[in-house]
């Protein structure tokens, strides 16, 4: 239990670190805002306690908020993904998933499952986070488009990160 | 009382969920409407501290667009101070005299930690309440205007940037002194757009605009862009004008805070105006 605790915390960190000081510094263009820090929470075993995924993800959150100077607002977006994945796994995993404990990845549940897990959970963040962050309706389809661009962008370094982990396991 | 205790078991996720949800949105909503950045005055210390580490080490790279900022700026006051003048006159006659008196000071400092590419983008810079900066200072570079500084620690302050959707800040056409509002609209951090012309005012590309003097933050007349664009829709009042900026916001590292010594002054006596009606 300790040592588990020790590696998620390890986990976060380093999540946190890549989003901070890789991702953060893409800055391609005003449209691709990538935030691949979700890959944390989307990570966390199937058997995990609803409240415990949930807390877990509005912490991360407050750690984005607070080196990004939004208050609730990574907050807010990360709590909507910590509570919906719950619902979704429930539906789109078998028993013997919740039976093994898996924890959702690419090499255990296939390319396609997981690129969609990923593209929809990632899409609900990303439109609650964009939305918030605008705070009105003024600018909705340029946001929309913002949302769509930055969802696409997001998901391909998940899945492309995955996959560079899957290489690595097989060939140990 | 079994049954609410029940309720409660049952649907302690939502409730959590719910609960933390609330929460997130007061604060952005107290954060975004009230400028009460309490939360960040509270957290900000931490991570600025932890940008400021990060920024000594990429620092270096930059050095040379630093310094070649510096000297033209360098070169730039050279050419206003007084014995860059030839005099012209016979007598100069010098009063000892109480018609001028300091209302704008500078505080400079370094950019820890910078966007451009967000819709909302916000600046840390190193330099806080120790150093006598306050929130709503503005902030500019030896370009043009940076930003409004919402939050500060005692040793950090972060600014709303020019690029950011809750920064408007009040400008000018130089020329004929047509005020308008400086808003982001989140395509290209070269380019704003200067709201709310009036459309009988006679416009050409690169007239050069200034800050107005309404605003209690700038100083009036500090450049910011010039025209690249401009257009009238039809039925609508205003001129659509594309302003491009002077302030690099990418390769942004030094900038000046503003302290407005009269601020105060002239905030109560607008207050006052306020209680009358």
């Amino acid at each position: 239990m300790i040592i588990d605790f020790f590696k998620y915390i390890t986990k976060l960190v380093f999540i946190v670190l890549i989003q901070l000081l890789v991702i953060n510094n893409i800055e391609l263009n005003t449209y691709i805002n990538p935030y691949i820090y979700i890959i944390f929470i989307l990570a966390l075993p199937v058997t995990m306690k609803p409240w415990l995924v949930v807390s877990l993800s509005f912490f991360i959150g407050l750690i984005m908020d607070t080196f990004s100077s939004t208050p609730g607002l990574h907050m807010a977006a990360s709590g909507f993904v910590g509570y919906f994945r719950s619902f979704y796994l429930e539906f789109a995993c078998s028993k013997e998933d919740y039976e093994k404990q898996i924890s959702p990845s690419l090499a255990k549940k296939g390319f396609a499952w997981f690129t969609f897990y990923t593209f929809l959970l990632t899409l609900l963040h990303h439109t609650v986070l964009f939305y918030l962050e605008i705070y009105s309706l003024s600018e909705f389809f340029r946001t929309f488009f913002r949302i769509i661009t930055s969802t696409l962008f997001s998901v391909l370094i998940i899945v492309v990160s995955e996959l560079l982990f899957y290489r690595n396991k097989e060939s140990r | 009382m079994r049954n609410l205790i029940f309720f409660f078991y049952k649907y302690y996720t939502f409730i959590l969920f719910f609960t933390l949800e609330l929460f997130s949105f007061v604060v952005l909503y107290q954060y975004n409407h009230y400028q009460r950045a309490s939360f960040l005055n509270f957290t900000g210390g931490f991570a600025s501290g932890f940008y400021e580490t990060v920024n000594s080490t990429t620092n270096y790279f930059g050095l040379r667009n630093i310094n070649d900022s510096l000297m033209a700026e360098n070169a730039r006051l050279r050419s206003q101070m007084l014995n860059a003048y030839y005099q012209n006159g016979f007598t100069q006659t010098s009063i000892n005299d109480t018609l001028y008196k300091q209302q704008y000071e500078y505080i400079s400092a370094n950019v820890v930690n910078n966007s451009v590419g967000k819709r909302n983008n916000y600046i840390t810079i190193d330099k806080g309440k120790s150093h006598g900066i306050k929130p709503d200072m503005g902030v500019i570079s030896s370009n043009g205007i940076v930003g409004i500084v919402t939050s500060v620690s005692e040793h950090f302050s972060t600014i709303r940037s020019a690029l950011n959707a809750n920064t408007k800040i009040s400008c000018m056409i130089q020329k004929n002194n047509a005020f308008g509002s400086l808003e982001w609209n989140g395509d290209n951090p070269k380019f704003s757009s200067l709201k709310y012309v009036n459309k009988h005012v006679p416009l050409n590309t690169n007239d050069e605009v200034v800050t107005s003097n309404f605003s209690m933050l700038f100083p009036q007349g500090l450049p910011v862009g010039k025209v690249y664009a401009h257009s009238i829709e039809a039925g609508d009042n205003f001129h659509g004008i594309k302003v491009e900026l002077y302030t690099d916001f990418s390769t942004l590292k030094n900038v000046y805070v503003i302290r407005n010594i009269f601020k105060e002054e002239q905030e109560t006596l607008q207050n006052n105006l306020k209680g009358d009606h």
